[in-house]
């Protein structure tokens, strides 16, 4: 091999050339892909959302038979059940936050918080599987009739604990919503909570607060971005959840007052109807739900991801 | 206020912080004790339900016919296994090179910063909507479901998560190993290839083997795309059988038989997941202590 050195320094600039342009490629897919879903998606839904204009959100008409297609049903439904899971998981996630950061002793911090991680990780339709044969059974004999009971008998909000009890619908959903969004906040909570510079604990402490004081009036203040952040993740998780709310929310296209009551949610309308949806304004329809679903979560997605970039950045500035 | 006035209202002030905190401390620990009985109950009800249900006969017998008796989830095991090794070999590559583009190229560049703000975005985009979009682009191209088409369902899902753990691990090799290698003169891929990526191996591996656990239990993008198959088939091109959908249907069916066998195949997936989920960790946790 007789090459020259400007020979192998040419070479190896045609390889660098082409290992950059290759990586730089496939990093560009996955913009790609982004833009290939709003576009597909919005093809798709065209000729439903031009047919029933802006009235498509606002109409509760769900007539395969007529071919008249509204989506304030599963729209509807879609944010309710997230909205109570939230209520719910986001307390209750602070609490697991706080025990692992501040109340946990050191050498059981790991295993429990990879217990959280871990019930982060199980598959939702097993959620799904878990709250169709065990939850709705406890919760229609035990949970519901006292709700009823309890908070039914309250005026004007009583309305939304009323009815049969079957267990099956947005309550129901919600709380298996909640219990899955639950691990995936708290480990987002636990992350923004260590962040905090000991020195300020420390200083806190020093001056006699207590534990829960540090908590309330130090680590939460710092963080606030951070955890808003993370419930925000939480609730673009809620949204999209397919298969758990499926099993259990009832699949009922109308809109009821009682919490009770089964109701339908875009992600599981999509998978109740479009394996069997004709060609035409059903499934241009069910595109124009798959649509608004991902404009939803993109929207609050974004928004979660500045919030957390914003708390990187205090880090950073911290180091 | 005289003396014992101060001190007694110090006393009451004391006692209410105190009793403030007990019961925020209380409160935290129950919220945490949630947690794991949720956890614990999930499993019991999986390993009661689905444990009697796991035999031999689940592991060399295809799903059987509505109404029959026996059968076994060979052939979703099976599709399963195709579906996410396929994912695996496809998002791999994809992955780990967008993540090197990441770290070794685009640094701080704004389309690097536009791609990691969209990759976050996927991580935790509808899986139901990805299904949608394979629907639209595959099959409603070629005209009928396909493992190809459930196969790049599943990849959108894992590319996201192998590029963020590669950029993040990447990140950790100190920059001195790369101006080693430059110093003896290694051109840049060689560096990003057979240093960098090597360095950080452990890492890599760890997001890979969570992307694997992330769509081994995906149902929602499989129902428009690979559907399911009752027989047993290895053919990509065609509607293939996976064990998500299959649990799915078996679990909403009438017949006993077959929501013993969803059970059976809920149990099989989530301790496979679990243990990717262990393993990723006890991977990574190796690499940092050595």
């Amino acid at each position: 091999m007789n090459m020259s050195r400007s020979q192998i320094a040419k070479r190896q600039q045609f390889q660098d050339a082409l290992f950059q342009y290759s990586t730089q490629f496939f990093a560009g897919l996955v913009l790609l892909a982004l833009l290939g879903i709003i576009i597909s998606l919005f093809k798709d839904a065209w000729p439903a959302l031009h047919q029933f204009g802006f009235g498509f959100f606002t109409s509760t008409e769900w007539d395969i038979v007529g071919g008249e297609f509204g989506g304030f049903v599963p729209i509807y439904g879609t944010i309710i059940t997230s909205f109570i899971a939230l209520l719910i998981a986001v307390p209750l996630s602070f609490g697991i936050a706080v025990f692992l950061t501040e109340i946990c002793p050191t050498s059981l911090r790991r295993p429990f918080g990879t217990a959280v991680e871990l019930l982060a990780a199980v598959p939702s339709i097993i959620y799904g599987m878990f709250g169709l044969f065990f939850f709705v059974p406890i919760f229609a004999d035990y949970v519901e009739p006292a709700l009823a009971g309890t908070l039914g008998q309250i005026p004007f909000i009583g309305i939304l604990f009323s009815g049969a009890f079957n267990g099956i619908g947005i309550l129901c959903a919600s709380l298996i919503l909640a219990m899955m969004i639950l691990p995936f906040i708290a480990s987002i909570m636990r992350d923004v909570f260590e962040i905090v510079p000991p020195i300020l604990k420390e200083s806190a402490y020093g001056i006699g607060c207590t534990t829960w004081e540090v908590i309330c009036r130090i680590v939460l203040p710092y963080t606030s971005t951070g955890v808003i952040g993370g419930i925000m993740l939480g609730l673009g998780r809620a949204l999209g959840e397919t298969m758990a709310v499926t099993f259990v929310i009832g699949n009922a296209h109308k809109i009821s007052p009682s919490l009770f009551a089964a109701g339908s949610s875009i992600a599981s309308t999509l998978a109740n109807e479009f394996g069997e949806a004709e060609a035409g304004a059903h499934l241009s329809s069910l595109f124009a739900l798959g649509l608004s679903l991902f404009i939803i979560t993109l929207i609050i997605l974004s928004l979660a991801k500045f919030m957390l970039i914003r708390m990187e950045k205090a880090k950073g500035l911290k180091t | 206020m005289n003396n014992t006035q101060l001190s007694n209202h110090n006393a009451g002030l004391f006692r209410r912080r105190k009793l403030s905190n007990t019961i925020g401390l209380s409160l935290s620990i129950s919220a945490m004790a949630i947690g794991m009985l949720l956890l614990i109950w999930i499993l019991a009800v999986l390993f009661y339900k689905g444990f009697s249900e796991i035999n031999l006969e689940m592991f060399i017998a295809s799903a059987p016919a509505p109404g029959s008796e026996g059968g076994g989830l060979l052939n979703a095991i099976v599709g399963s296994l195709l579906l996410v090794g396929s994912c695996t070999l496809i998002s791999t590559p994809i992955g780990v090179m967008a993540g090197i583009y990441l770290t070794e190229y685009g640094d701080r560049s704004r389309i690097a910063e536009i791609t990691r703000f969209i990759t976050d975005i996927m991580l935790s985009a509808p899986s139901i909507v990805i299904g949608l979009f394979v629907y639209a682009i595959f099959v409603a191209q070629i005209k009928h479901f396909s493992g190809w088409a459930g196969t790049v369902a599943l990849s959108l899902i894992a590319v996201p998560v192998i590029v963020r753990t590669t950029e993040n691990m990447l990140r950790l090799v100190p920059g001195t190993l790369r101006e080693a290698a430059y110093a003896l003169g290694a051109p840049k891929w060689k560096v990003s290839f057979t240093i960098i990526l090597r360095a950080a191996q452990s890492g890599v591996i760890t997001g890979i083997l969570l992307a694997i656990a992330r769509v081994s239990g995906e149902t929602a993008p499989l129902l428009f795309t690979a559907l399911n198959n009752q027989f047993f088939s290895v053919n990509m091109n065609a509607p293939m059988a996976n064990l998500p959908v299959t649990i799915f249907q078996f679990a909403m069916s009438p017949y006993e038989n077959w929501n013993g066998l969803a059970w059976g195949g809920a149990l099989l997936i989530t301790m496979a997941v679990l243990v990717l989920n262990i393993l990723a960790r006890v991977v990574f946790r190796e690499k940092v202590q050595g």
